[in-house]
């Protein structure tokens, strides 16, 4: 039984690890070396991170405006998703209110339906306002499809505070939004830090609406410009996946980080319901 | 329902008069105001916006005579089918493996958890360079051992299975974590009352087991397909559609009927072919999902 589990480990583990180890192989290997495939690379070098971060090619020319795109759409999307879910979980979990069920079958279906049903639709839209080319329309999509999520986690641990927060509230004579902001909201900090980093990284590895709603190498984002190097036969894979290995690592980081919150959630009541 | 009245909800005051349920109303609309103005603003009107412009029977009478068309419908139901229900069928037997309380499984199951942390566009870009004909590091080791080497993303057979593969490589580790927590959340007695019963590996699994994660088990087969029916960034990335067209989905054909043919009304027909299957799911979801 050991023997079999240790087996099946190093299976797993080479099926795991070897397309990430293939990119940063790729990204550490020169040019020359290029066409010579291999498990491992005798002349390693940093040159195309070099030249990734000095933007000394001209497929990486605009590399720090794009990754600045990139991150300023993930903090926008972190900072509404943020809000509005924090206010949304506090109806949510803390009022029995008329219309709950409506909003509840609302996110449920905005999460379920797949984004790129919409994408079309979607471009169509913004283009009637002429928002094509701004970052404000590619925020709202990555809003729009985080939030549903979002609200879940929160409302859900919302909902295990204990019922004292209004009682509370209700004896200093607060009304609801005073409640809001000085009993719930300091509360909820843990998980809006879970979501807002959810929020952030759908934001930063979305590809479809990025791709539409975006277009010029000064206002695309990083992913956008990454995909853009597969137009070209004679793209430069090393640097390429110098830029892929650049833009992994924060994903990586905050997913690590923040594990626990960011699985489970819809299937969550499922797992505890039956 | 049930959740409504669970610890920590207030439940609106019995001896409430009409006008203090009226203004908990107006209140629970003020909070959620901002969502549900954003879900009416972004999905609610792009939809109704999507079937006006894909309500002409001449944009469906022109995809279907298209044999790209016909050939896309075939893909993305393999793709959806074959590609979700082996990654699920996996990862239920390697939550198993993952769940083993030895120190050295834990490390394994970090690691294991890489793929879904890495966007999915560096693996992409990885695994296309890995295949690629003459460069790739498969063929290398194919020709090292003697063998031909493939074309891997050149035919459609293996083309259409090299996007499946990364689908599995990518989502396997998000649905085992799943899995791992929901066997963690039944009791250790089963298992205990079972192991008096003699109950072996295999019984656990097939008395125990599965019938407490079936529920958990459909609910992500159906989400994981309505999931993977609107796919985009995996197809197009790796194959887009070459070689000539023949590997499609559903959401990368719409794109090229909108953007590279200029038939917008098309494109929104293409997802309007996949909605009755899609709203079917979502309704089964709504209904057997607690939120």
């Amino acid at each position: 039984m050991r023997f079999f589990l240790s087996l099946l480990a190093i299976v797993i583990l080479v099926w795991t690890l070897f397309p990430v180890y293939h990119m940063i192989l790729l990204s550490l290997t020169p040019t020359n070396d290029l066409f010579q495939p291999g498990l491992y690379i005798s002349h390693p070098t940093l040159r195309n991170y070099v030249y990734t971060m000095g933007q000394d090619n001209p497929f990486v020319r605009y590399f720090w405006t794009q990754l600045s795109t990139s991150l300023i759409v993930s903090v926008w999307t972190m900072l509404v998703v943020a809000a509005v879910a924090a206010l949304g979980s506090f109806a949510m979990a803390r009022m029995k209110f008329r219309f709950r069920r409506y909003v509840s079958g609302l996110t449920l279906f905005t999460y379920v339906i797949p984004s790129s049903f919409l994408s079309i639709p979607f471009f169509k839209m913004m283009a009637d306002y002429d928002l094509i080319d701004t970052k404000l329309a590619l925020v709202l999509a990555m809003v729009t499809f985080a939030s549903p999520y979002a609200l879940w986690v929160l409302s859900d641990y919302a909902r295990s505070l204990p019922p004292e927060i209004e009682e509370a509230g209700a004896i200093d004579g607060a009304g609801t939004l005073a409640t809001f902001f000085h009993l719930y909201l300091p509360l909820i900090v843990p998980p809006l830090i879970a979501i807002g980093t959810y929020a952030f990284l759908y934001a930063w590895n979305e590809y479809l609406y990025a791709l539409l709603l975006l277009t010029g190498e000064h206002n695309i984002p990083l992913p956008v410009a990454m995909s853009n190097f597969l137009t070209t036969d004679n793209a430069p894979w090393n640097l390429l996946m110098a830029v892929s290995t650049v833009y992994s690592i924060p994903p990586v980081i905050l997913y690590y980080t923040f594990k626990r919150y960011l699985v489970g959630g819809l299937v969550s009541g499922a797992v505890s319901g039956t | 329902m049930a959740r409504l009245t669970r610890a920590g909800v207030l439940p609106a005051p019995a001896r409430a008069g009409r006008s203090v349920f009226r203004s908990r109303t107006l209140q629970g609309f003020l909070f959620t105001a901002p969502l549900l103005g954003i879900f009416a603003a972004f999905v609610i009107y792009p939809i109704l916006l999507g079937l006006y412009y894909a309500s002409d029977p001449d944009s469906y009478r022109a995809i279907f005579s298209d044999p790209v068309f016909r050939a896309t419908l075939a893909n993305t139901l393999w793709y959806v089918v074959v590609a979700v229900n082996v990654k699920l069928f996996l990862a239920l037997l390697l939550s198993g493996m993952l769940d083993y309380p030895y120190p050295w499984i834990r490390l394994l199951s970090a690691l294991f958890l890489i793929p879904w942390a890495v966007p999915a566009l560096p693996g992409i870009l990885s695994f296309r360079w890995m295949l690629n004909s003459q460069w790739g590091i498969f063929n290398h080791l194919l020709t090292k051992f003697g063998l031909a080497s493939v074309p891997w993303l050149a035919q459609p057979d293996t083309a259409l299975g090299a996007i499946m593969v990364f689908h599995i490589w990518k989502y396997l580790p998000f649905w085992t974590i799943i899995f791992v927590a929901g066997r963690r959340a039944i009791p250790g007695e089963l298992y205990e009352a079972a192991a008096i019963d003699g109950a072996g590996v295999v019984k656990n699994f097939l008395y125990v087991t599965f019938p407490l994660l079936r529920n958990l088990y459909l609910i992500c087969t159906l989400l994981s397909m309505v999931f993977t029916l609107g796919d985009f960034t995996v197809p197009w990335l790796m194959t887009g559609g070459a070689p000539g067209d023949s590997t499609h989905v559903l959401a990368t054909l719409a794109y090229r009927y909108t953007f590279h043919m200029g038939r917008l009304e098309w494109g929104l027909a293409t997802f309007t072919v996949a909605l009755p299957v899609t709203l079917l799911f979502i309704f089964l979801l709504m209904r057997w999902v607690k939120i």
